[in-house]
């Protein structure tokens, strides 16, 4: 069974962010970029599932930019067994991006898409259902463990409130994976630079990106602060406050 | 200007908050456009269309009562189709994930995700969308039809718990091509603690940064005769079990304090606590959104005012 995983970068939130000359965009000049948090865990959660011996191979594939051969690199470093660079028209939303894997995947094939279940950035809907809706597949979100059955696969769905469902869903399929069954696993800066000098990226086409998500951004701004909270300066000072709850 | 479609959420038997908070909504621009509010239940829940009183009519699809994530969006899809809503309100929850993209994509409609604010704007609608873990409101206009996501917690359930006789019209859709099936729900499990009924959370995030340091957070729970509870990013990290989880995929908390350390505070986790009756927040970064529903803040590093707090309990 063959495992593809899209990978992207989202601005790391412990910058400060600040809005462009545009009013309409992130001023991406200061900003650090990292990989997904949930594109982390769908590539741990396809790498178990390989090392489990459910499937035969991982594929990693994303968008070429600033980093993106690090990016790559790293999971490979991890496991990947191999990574694809997109070049081509680059998507300018979730709808363009996830036309851009879809071309991508249908090109590489592949019998199940383990896509992060969202992103701080994707403001027209999650990559995982808008992908699986152009290359026609099932899809569910909120995954968090994954077992291979045959041709179907058995998946843990989260709710709210820690209720999960048990879903069965044949193959291929697509799902939006919240949390892998353990920790996204480390690549040591010195194992990524061997796999550097050992292996090399695969390149492909982002191809036709389409119409993209059919709505624009019209403005961003941080939200107005509610100043709400009344700021303390000392531990003493926040010990004060719990003796006046009647905690202490 | 058409009618406001509500897709409503239920779980065992119950319709959910996020059902009645998009219901009163609806029923608000519906009031203001001039168009009807409907309520989209599913199956067995056509039964409780009585609790749905303030949709001005209910529309009934005969899937199984199970959510099902392609049976639902395949129905949705349909009642999108034959009654061509102006809006579709779809709640940003697990459910709702697999059901607006895939609907609006394979319809051609804009879908706009993460929506805490909606105003109906000319001919449209303007939605405001939490982004980059609550930094940023990004505003989207749409002319014409669309579906948005709508946050949990963004709107009051009160204005959408209405108890009536709204009018209950059945919808035929195809059963759809059964390659998502329902198996169980598996219910959370036990935990020594029940963090929904702490008086008292010390609550840690991300930026306690190690599993070792979690020890800090009990030592000065346990000062404080308090529990400890955590955010999403600790318990993936596997430094505290599900069972202390508090936000969207977690439990929802509401004890007389709450002290977040090292919580930025995403929505989905102020999902989870922001009715804490008194919020005490410490991080180093000023801009983290947990200062915005915080009663007190200390921008300064957790260890620091921890081991202060914990050196004068003493």
């Amino acid at each position: 069974m063959k495992i593809i995983v899209p990978l992207k970068q989202v601005p790391d939130l412990v910058e400060d962010l600040e809005v462009d000359g545009s009013g309409k965009a992130l001023d991406t000049d200061d900003i650090k970029f990292k990989l997904n948090e949930y594109d982390d865990h769908a590539l741990e959660e396809a790498l178990l599932l390989k090392e489990e011996g459910a499937a035969t191979e991982v594929v990693v594939m994303a968008i070429d930019g600033d980093e993106t051969d690090k990016m790559l690199y790293t999971a490979l470093a991890k496991g990947a067994d191999k990574a694809i660079k997109l070049t081509g028209d680059t998507p300018h939303d979730t709808h363009q991006l996830a036309q851009a894997f879809a071309n991508a995947a249908k090109t590489e094939g592949c019998d199940l898409i383990l896509a992060g279940v969202q992103s701080v950035d994707d403001r027209d809907g999650q990559l995982g259902p808008v992908l699986a809706t152009y290359l026609g597949l099932p899809c569910i979100s909120a995954v968090a463990g994954v077992k291979v059955q045959g041709s179907s696969v058995l998946v843990n769905k989260e709710y709210a409130g820690g209720m999960v469902a048990e879903f069965e869903m044949d193959l291929p399929g697509v799902l939006g994976i919240q949390a892998a069954r353990q920790t996204p696993r480390y690549a040591p800066v010195s194992k990524v630079r061997q796999v550097q000098d050992s292996m090399s990226l695969a390149t492909g086409s982002t191809g036709d990106l389409g119409a993209g998500a059919g709505s624009e951004i019209a403005s961003m701004a941080p939200p107005e602060k509610s100043g709400s909270a009344t700021m303390l300066d000392s531990a003493g000072d926040l010990l004060e406050i719990l003796k006046e709850k009647g905690v202490i | 200007m058409g009618d406001i479609l509500v897709v409503t959420e239920h779980l065992k038997g119950d319709f959910q908050d996020i059902t009645f908070e998009m219901l009163g909504k609806a029923k608000e621009l519906a009031g203001a456009t001039g168009g009807k509010c409907l309520a989209l239940v599913f199956g067995d829940m056509k039964n409780k269309a009585s609790e749905l009183g303030a949709a001005d009519a209910v529309i009934a699809v005969g899937t199984e009562t199970e959510y099902n994530p392609e049976s639902y969006a395949a129905a949705v899809k349909a009642a999108v189709e034959a009654k061509s809503p102006s809006l579709t309100l779809v709640g940003s929850t697990s459910m709702g994930m697999d059901i607006a993209a895939p609907v609006a994509t394979a319809l051609g409609l804009p879908v706009v995700g993460y929506c805490c604010g909606i105003s109906n704007e000319g001919d449209g609608f303007s939605f405001v969308s939490q982004q980059y873990g609550g930094k940023m409101n990004v505003v989207t206009n749409v002319s014409g039809a669309a579906v948005a996501l709508v946050l949990a917690g963004s709107f009051p359930a009160e204005a959408g718990q209405t108890s009536g006789s709204p009018a209950v019209e059945d919808l035929a859709v195809s059963a759809g091509n059964g390659k998502v099936r329902f198996k169980k729900l598996i219910e959370p499990q036990g935990s020594d603690v029940d963090i929904t009924q702490s008086e008292i959370l010390v609550a840690v995030g991300r930026g306690i940064g190690s599993k070792d340091d979690i020890e800090l957070a009990e030592n000065l729970a346990e000062a404080l005769k308090a529990d400890v509870a955590c955010s999403r990013a600790v318990v993936d990290a596997g430094w505290l079990p599900k069972t202390r989880q508090v936000g969207k995929s977690g439990l929802k908390v509401k004890p007389k304090v709450y002290i977040a350390l090292g919580i930025s505070g995403a929505p989905e986790h102020l999902e989870g606590m922001k009715s804490a009756s008194t919020i005490i927040a410490i991080n180093t970064d000023k801009n983290a959104p947990i200062f915005d529903v915080a009663h007190y803040g200390i921008n300064a590093d957790l260890f620091e005012v921890c081991e202060e707090m914990l050196e004068e309990l003493e």
